[in-house]
């Protein structure tokens, strides 16, 4: 088993291939799966920064007390559009850059389902995202926090265009996640590879199937909470607002609604993503296989339960109190028993420490510390103590960063070979986890402190007697610790593109279907489709050899693959107008913005999605 | 879910359709339902049962018309578990929020 | 290994479960929209009795002139099952006309829904009046605005029956639309019901 990469062919470059258009407007028309994730990765590694550069400004304010290096009003903004970006820019993106690249490869399929509406789904999350940051420019950026509770956002107390930005920015986005969640659950439930049954897929796409549930589930609801907040704001409805009998706690409800089921969001992919990696470098098959499904479906549904243990301190009385105590300690239970199945996994495994190897563990350290307070504020009494505190801050960036983020960078580095053809450079990618586990733990670590001393959440500065000086020196010196280790991380990605050792098929003598194609993967994957017998096609030698003799030759004839189309980047460009419009606040302006997208949709629907001639 | 089927099926043929007079009998059977229940709405000794056989009679509706207009009992069974999942999850956000909103504050503040 | 050289990604045929992948990313959409009315009713259903001032629903509600407008709409839906069942059998003019009876009533109910909209605002009920307005008015308006859409890709298939460019073996197309169709009116079913009849 040890010595699959050697036996299978090389990369791309050894053999001869049909030269594909990699011109500017080949990118703006590409449907390929595989651009499109590369895309993705671009464009939420550019947010990362700009998100970052937010967090370093407001650790730097922090530093010391009663600093006023930036204004209390500038520092709402950042922190606001500190958490929208790197949740709504960044995490999900990432983790859909890694669907996208990986989903059709690994069930044995040449695209997605919808690839054109997989390229809408991709503009319009980037349109999306320009439109929310392009509130610095008009000095009207969101300020509200990304959870925006009402009433901060009524027009009474946040006038100005800065909640409009918030609320029809994230509406955009949606759009996007809902079309991604279609897509994807199409894809895995439709185009698998004869004989690849659902519990046959790798873990990565059936954790992409579960996210892909509750995208499509949860972003409706807070779709609908934003319509009613842009009802509020611009036509003078009353559902968030006291004064006309609305309740603000009902903004409450259906934030969390969303926001829980969108927590899993984040993590699930990451989970996904170690699960087939541990594997690999454990030269063992995942312990417990359909446990870890179950788990992960589990976590899915139950995630549904338990949004008001964000809500505790709201006082809903002990009944429904203590139904979401429960729920929210039942829902450690499944994600326990996944930890455990990845410990038995690398348990007696020929382990091998790559820079993705080193990113699970480190996931499994820093994630187990994230979920541990997050068991102890799940508990209602415990939790009035700590709700809004840097307790709940240095929680969540736990289980964020150090779940959702880690487990993609992991990915990062298993997956780059097959996308480039070239390995990412192992020195500074050890220089990446190092500095970031150090940055990540010396940033967030302290917060815990922080917030037990009584440091609130979302507070431009603090009293030097609340003695939490220190902690915040040492929290701001390990932010740019982490700053530094992200710029390793994108300088080793920009080097190792032009100019890295160059990586065979299946460096890591990895068991699943993506690995059987060159690096990188002909545009349209497989010349053939393979025939699946087990889990870990590439791990049984007959199934193997079976396999590569399928997917590694040169077709004679290429299969057709869809046409390039301008009409997604366009549609996503008349769907974002026509929503930015909606800030005008006037019927007939808003009635006239749709007409374009009903002209592009047009367009779209009778332009043929295949080469002439190829009849249906 | 569903067991793999890997050859392909061409066109509108791979599922029997009823005819059209039975469209007309379900179209029919869903109208003298809805008269029921506008009834059940004006009689006045229903009151106390009004709700609960309401909910019951439009559920009714709402099952023709998913398993026979839109032909949900002739798909493959797993097109059911899909739907089923927001069908599911969004009538336990409306019953959650009603018990909190509604059945909760009934019970002195608890 | 049969569908080697050309297995298209887009088209029908050729998926792991028989069924196409139009249909199947469809009733996911419509899995989606049914948290999206879901919150809406859920709203409306928490702000039921709630409103400080009128006027109330009981007091506007004319549940006879909404029973017309709904049986209006749930007829549109017979039409369409048999507009599909025309196209099914290849009778491309029957199917014309059965999806135009659909249109019409469609347009019938947003009719009868609007004019109750102009009584209910004489009676003083507007969007920012109460949360019984805010939440009757954006609930059943985003239901309007599923017709409309609805009528808008029901003309297009119109006009594609008629360019002869749905034939039998392309009634999937039809057959999508219905899914809408019914879905939009399922979701006033259980509207009418929880909205009008049990106040």
């Amino acid at each position: 088993m040890s010595t699959i990469g050697l036996e299978t062919p090389v990369g791309r470059e050894a053999t001869a291939h049909h030269e594909e258009d990699t011109g500017f407007w080949s990118w703006i028309t590409t449907v390929d799966h595989k651009r499109i994730a590369i895309m993705y990765f671009v464009a939420a590694t550019a947010f990362f920064f700009i998100a970052g550069l937010k967090a370093l400004v407001i650790r730097a304010q922090l530093m010391f007390p009663e600093q006023t290096l930036i204004t209390p009003e500038l520092y709402n903004q950042f922190f606001t559009m500190h958490g929208t970006t790197m949740i709504f820019l960044v995490a999900m993106p990432m983790a859909v850059a890694f669907f996208n690249y990986l989903v059709p490869l690994q069930i044995g399929a040449r695209d997605v389902a919808f690839p054109r509406l997989n390229a809408l789904a991709f503009w319009i999350f980037l349109f999306g995202g320009i439109y929310l940051n392009s509130s610095f420019l008009v000095g009207a950026a969101p300020h509200a926090s990304w959870v925006g509770y009402a009433t901060l956002t009524s027009p009474e107390f946040s006038p100005g265009q800065n909640t409009n930005f918030w609320l029809i920015g994230l509406s955009i986005l949606g759009i996007a996640s809902i079309m991604g969640g279609v897509n994807f659950i199409t894809t895995i439930i439709n185009m698998r590879a004869p004989g690849m049954k659902l519990m046959r897929m790798p873990l990565f796409t059936w954790m992409t199937l579960v996210t892909s549930f509750l995208l499509i589930t949860a972003i409706p609801v807070i779709g609908v909470a934003l319509i009613y907040l842009g009802f509020d704001r611009l036509f003078g409805t009353v559902f968030f607002q006291p004064a006309g009998g609305g309740d603000p706690v009902l903004w409450q409800h259906l934030f969390w609604i969303f926001g829980h089921p969108e927590v899993y969001i984040l993590i699930l992919p990451a989970f996904g993503v170690i699960s087939d990696i541990i594997p690999t470098f454990s030269k063992k098959p995942l312990f417990g296989y359909p446990i870890v499904v179950y788990a992960g479906i589990l976590i899915g549904f139950i995630g549904w339960g338990v949004w008001s243990h964000h809500m505790f301190t709201v006082g809903l009385g002990p009944i429904a109190d203590s139904f979401f105590v429960a729920a929210t300690m039942i829902i450690a239970i499944p994600t326990g028993v996944k930890i455990f199945n990845w410990l038995a996994t690398m348990w007696g495994g020929s382990l091998k420490f790559t820079t993705a190897m080193l990113f699970c563990v480190g996931l499994l350290a820093v994630f187990t510390v994230g979920g541990l307070s997050g068991i102890m504020h799940a508990s209602a009494p415990v939790n009035l103590q700590q709700h809004d505190s840097y307790f709940v801050v240095a929680h969540f960036h736990y289980v964020i960063v150090g779940g959702a983020m880690m487990g993609l960078w992991a990915g990062l580095y298993y997956w780059f070979p097959k996308v480039r053809g070239r390995f990412l450079d192992e020195t500074l990618g050890k220089w990446h986890f190092w500095t970031t586990m150090i940055g990540f733990n010396l940033t967030f670590f302290p917060m815990h402190f922080a917030g037990l001393f009584g440091m609130p959440r979302r507070i431009f500065t603090y009293s030097a007697e609340l003695n939490v000086d220190i902690y915040n020196q040492l929290s701001t010196v390990g932010a740019f610790i982490f700053g530094i280790s992200s710029v390793i991380m994108v300088w080793n990605i920009v080097k190792s593109w032009r100019s890295g050792e160059p990586a065979p098929a299946n460096p890591w003598g990895a068991p699943h279907l993506e690995w059987a194609t060159p690096s990188p993967p002909h545009h349209y994957n497989f010349p053939r489709i393979p025939t699946v017998r087990s889990r870990e096609p590439l791990w049984h030698k007959q199934e193997r050899d079976e396999i590569l003799a399928v997917t590694m030759p040169d077709p004679e004839e290429e299969p057709l693959m869809p046409n390039p189309s301008y009409w997604p980047i366009v549609l996503a460009a008349a769907i974002t107008l026509s929503w930015a419009l909606v800030m005008t606040g006037i019927w007939w302006v808003i009635a006239l913005g749709i007409l374009p997208v009903i002209l592009a949709t047009f367009m779209w629907a009778f332009e043929p999605a295949f080469p002439e001639g190829h009849g249906h | 879910m569903s067991t793999d089927v890997t050859h392909a099926h061409d066109g509108a043929d791979h599922h029997s359709h009823p005819s059209a007079s039975f469209y007309v009998w379900i179209g029919v059977i869903l109208a003298v339902v809805t008269g029921v229940e506008v009834a059940i709405f004006y009689i006045e000794a229903m009151d106390p049962y009004e709700a609960p056989l309401l909910v019951l009679l439009s559920a009714a509706k709402v099952v023709l018309v998913i398993m026979f207009f839109m032909h949900l009992k002739m798909e493959p069974r797993f097109l059911t578990w899909v739907f089923m999942a927001g069908v599911v999850l969004a009538t336990f956000m409306v019953g959650a929020l009603m018990v909190i909103y509604h059945v909760l504050p009934r019970f002195g503040g608890l | 290994m049969a569908q080697a050289a050309t297995a298209s990604v887009e088209e029908h045929g050729h998926t792991s479960t028989g069924v196409s992948n139009w249909k199947v990313g469809f009733w996911t959409f419509i899995a989606s929209e049914c948290l999206f009315f879901g919150t809406l009713i859920s709203t409306y259903m928490v702000y039921k009795g709630r409103a400080v001032v009128g006027p109330y629903p009981e007091e506007i509600f004319d549940v006879l002139h909404t029973t017309i407008s709904t049986t209006v709409l749930l007829f549109s839906s017979l039409a369409f099952v048999l507009a599909l069942h025309a196209t099914q059998q290849g009778k491309k003019g029957i199917a014309i006309l059965w999806l135009f009876f659909v249109i019409a009533m469609g347009a019938g109910f947003l009719y009868m829904e609007g004019t109750s909209y102009l009584k209910y605002i004489d009676y003083g009920l507007t969007l920012g009046s109460s949360t019984f307005g805010s939440a009757y008015y954006v609930l059943t308006g985003t239901h309007k605005v599923h017709v409309i859409l609805g009528m808008v890709w029901i003309g297009a298939l119109i006009w594609l029956l008629f360019r002869g460019r749905i034939p039998p073996a392309k009634s999937e197309q039809v057959e999508i639309a219905g899914l809408y169709w019914h879905f939009v009116d399922i979701i006033w079913i259980v509207i009418f019901t929880l909205v009008y009849l049990i106040q």
